[in-house]
């Protein structure tokens, strides 16, 4: 199933990136344009209000990058639905995740501080999502010390899949920690705000599509890189192969069993000798 | 009669270099097969395929009648493996180790004893910790805990590595008392064959294949 | 699983008991930790009181990730993973042992560094039945979690520096509802519901118990 996916992916591909990609930085543009001149200003914040349009989307395509690691991780765990296709994907999401949860500690606390007058709060929100960035800042540390294709896999979907079940232990206890001690005073814009200026919202709306778009975009990249990259592992195989069975110094050796390292090219994100496919 | 070990063009990677580039084996129960090679060649790796510890890339592997392709782990209970390392834990007692090593398999503590006699490590040897031993003695100390496990299938790498004369004609001693039993032998040596009771089977390894050579009986 | 679980916690606490690794260093360390805290904060004594229950939670964590390294530095010397993998024994079992025998020998620096608050910072040590709950149930999840990224630590040869930057943020929901426990016990900062926070490392322990049990093999295999 998940080669079907990965073959259909590789179809449609150039042409449906390259239209992602431009919707993204159209849509991007856009909310540029609406965020810093077509949008009012806020009564209490002012100028600051158009973070709005920044940090909320950021935070979203944090969360869902994070989300959708967890769940590549779970395809790929699960024996029936194992595919390095899943274990690609799945690293490209990360990658992009943590960049924007990053983005979103930085935006928030540029926020936070004229507003709140703090860079940082204790908020059970803050807390998890730098919980999340450190959790999945090991999770990339582990991808890179891991040479192996097939331990790496299944290592850090392991490790994923650990740091996102500890996600919701986080948020509920750190919740639960501060709203002991007092109700959340902080100034928090809320969605269904009904004092939110109708060109605020659909900016806000925009916004959202934006970003996701341009995460869809860097993620089909990201992926296309790493199957690139094992290709080029694959193909390394093959003429390691071929210099191990040199050392011997007799050629194509006798049993006349083929080739050894399968037949190659079968399918895209596939090498040519299937380590990961067991 | 079904074959002990079986490969058929295996090709195994470490990391991304392929230590087995399509290997080919095959021992019948009672046999002993002699891999020779120099270092690098593949010895080991052929050993550690038959364990169950490295995973077969492509090619076929039939294990004792296991199939290592799919299942490592069932194997490895019946197959003992004397590696570079000996595998014991430095702050333990001679005894201690031996016993948890039969015992993980499966085994009883009366097997340890028992090896351990066969091995000459009785007396206040029993109780020392495996740290303080020499070389020698420690190997004879993993030595112990594989005859005491049973295995039907013995991967020795290098046993005679690190023993005095006395050693080494124990190690010939207790395959040919493997091999009286049932089990299977397969050794990894540079030199040259050192069983000369027995039938021992050469088969040469270079550049992650091998290649049968003729009986050196 | 059970028989094996037995057998690797009965080796490595054996193995405790003739090194003495953990009673010489880890735990004179994690004194010292209590020790520099007090340096820290001026040796103010009522803010000693207050911290007391965080303070002792993180030096537990710091002995924590000590005794995980060398439970998994006893099995990564001479022969690495192949010889439990060579063993045959059952992985879940391998991983119960293994987080069993972590978790006694952390009962039993809690138990010293218990007294060390109560002598150090004269702290009364109150409720005694919650603070016993609170160490058992936290022991369970820290060990349990430990456990889990020391093997994935090790498999990658940098346990040193990647085990406590995997363990630490996994874990910090233990430190956070441990001390709050403690401080619900001890009487000291607020005063809320011990039960809710022992609730929460409950559900913490089961969580890692269950996902070490289930990943442990594929875990071991690896590599």
């Amino acid at each position: 199933m998940a080669r079907g996916v990965a073959t259909r992916l590789s179809r449609v591909e150039p042409v449906a990136v390259r239209a992602v990609g431009a919707l993204a930085l159209a849509s991007l543009a856009a909310t540029v344009v609406l965020g810093l001149w077509f949008t009012p200003e806020d009564q209490v914040m002012g100028n600051l209000v158009r973070l709005l349009y920044v940090h909320p989307p950021v935070a979203w395509v944090a969360y869902l990058a994070f989300g959708v690691t967890a769940a590549c991780s779970i395809a790929y765990l699960w024996p029936r639905t194992r595919s390095p296709f899943w274990d690609r994907l799945g690293a490209a999401s990360a990658e992009i995740g943590v960049v924007f949860c990053a983005l979103t500690l930085a935006t928030g606390s540029i926020w936070g501080r004229p507003t709140w007058g703090v860079w940082w709060t204790w908020d059970a929100r803050l807390t998890t999502t730098a919980l999340l960035l450190a959790l999945f800042a090991g999770y990339l540390a582990i991808r890179r010390v891991t040479v192996d294709p097939a331990a790496r896999a299944k290592r850090s979907a392991v490790v994923a899949l650990v740091a996102f079940a500890d996600v919701p232990i986080v948020h509920m206890s750190v919740l639960w920690w501060r709203t002991l001690h007092q109700p959340p005073t902080v100034f928090r814009p809320g969605f269904g705000d009904p004092t939110l200026a109708t060109p605020m919202a659909w900016t806000l709306l925009l916004a959202f599509c934006a970003f996701t778009l341009a995460y869809v975009w860097l993620l089909a990249h990201r992926y296309r890189v790493a199957v690139l990259e094992a290709r080029m592992e694959g193909e390394g195989l093959e003429l390691a192969l071929a210099e191990r069975r040199a050392e011997a110094g007799y050629g194509e050796g006798p049993g006349g069993i083929e080739g050894g390292a399968g037949s190659g090219g079968d399918g895209p994100g596939q090498a040519p000798v299937p380590v990961g496919a067991r | 009669m079904a074959p002990a070990v079986l490969l058929r063009n295996v090709v195994a990677l470490s990391g991304r270099f392929p230590v087995l580039a399509g290997a080919d084996l095959f021992a019948e129960p009672g046999d002993v097969v002699l891999l020779r090679g120099a270092n690098g060649a593949g010895k080991t790796s052929i050993l550690r395929v038959c364990a169950g510890l490295l995973p077969v890339a492509s090619g076929e592997a039939l294990v004792l009648g296991e199939d290592v392709c799919r299942d490592r782990r069932t194997v490895r209970r019946r197959v003992g493996m004397l590696g570079h390392a000996n595998g014991l834990y430095d702050d333990l007692s001679v005894a201690d180790n031996v016993r948890f090593a039969v015992r993980a398999a499966g085994g009883r503590s009366a097997a340890a004893d028992a090896a351990m006699e066969r091995l000459g490590l009785t007396g206040r040897l029993r109780d020392l910790s495996v740290g303080r031993l020499s070389a020698g003695q420690r190997r004879r100390v993993a030595l112990a805990a594989l005859v005491a496990r049973r295995p039907e299938l013995w991967l020795l790498d290098e046993p005679h590595a690190g023993l005095d004369e006395d050693g080494r004609r124990l190690v010939d001693a207790l395959v040919l008392e493997a091999v009286a039993g049932g089990a299977t032998v397969l050794v990894a040596a540079h030199g040259p064959a050192w069983l000369e009771d027995l039938p021992v089977r050469s088969v040469e390894v270079a550049g992650g294949r091998t290649r049968e050579a003729v009986l050196v009986a | 699983m059970w028989h094996d679980a037995a057998l690797v916690a009965g080796k490595d606490l054996r193995i405790e008991l003739r090194s003495r690794v953990g009673a010489q260093q880890v735990a004179p360390f994690a004194l010292v930790v209590l020790v520099l805290f007090a340096f820290a904060f001026d040796a103010d004594h009522a803010l000693l009181l207050k911290a007391a229950p965080g303070l002792f939670w993180v030096a537990v964590l710091f002995a924590a990730v000590l005794s995980i390294q060398r439970s998994f530095a006893v099995e990564s010397a001479d022969g690495g993973r192949d010889r439990l993998r060579l063993s045959g024994m059952d992985p879940a079992g391998i991983f119960l042992g293994k987080a069993g025998a972590v978790a006694v020998q952390l009962l039993v620096l809690q138990l010293v560094l218990a007294a060390g608050v109560a002598i150090l910072y004269s702290s009364r040590l109150g409720d005694a039945a919650v603070l016993v709950a609170t160490c058992l149930v936290a022991t369970v999840g820290l060990a349990a979690a430990g456990t889990i990224y020391g093997v994935v630590a090790t498999a990658v040869g940098a346990s040193e520096t990647l085990l406590p930057l995997l363990l630490m943020p996994v874990v910090a929901p233990v430190l956070l509802c441990a001390t709050k426990a403690w401080q619900a016990a001890l009487g000291t900062g607020a005063t809320g519901d011990a039960l809710g926070w022992l609730r929460f490392l409950g559900v913490f322990a089961v969580v890692y118990v269950a996902a070490g049990v289930l990943a442990f093999g594929p875990l071991v295999e690896e590599g």
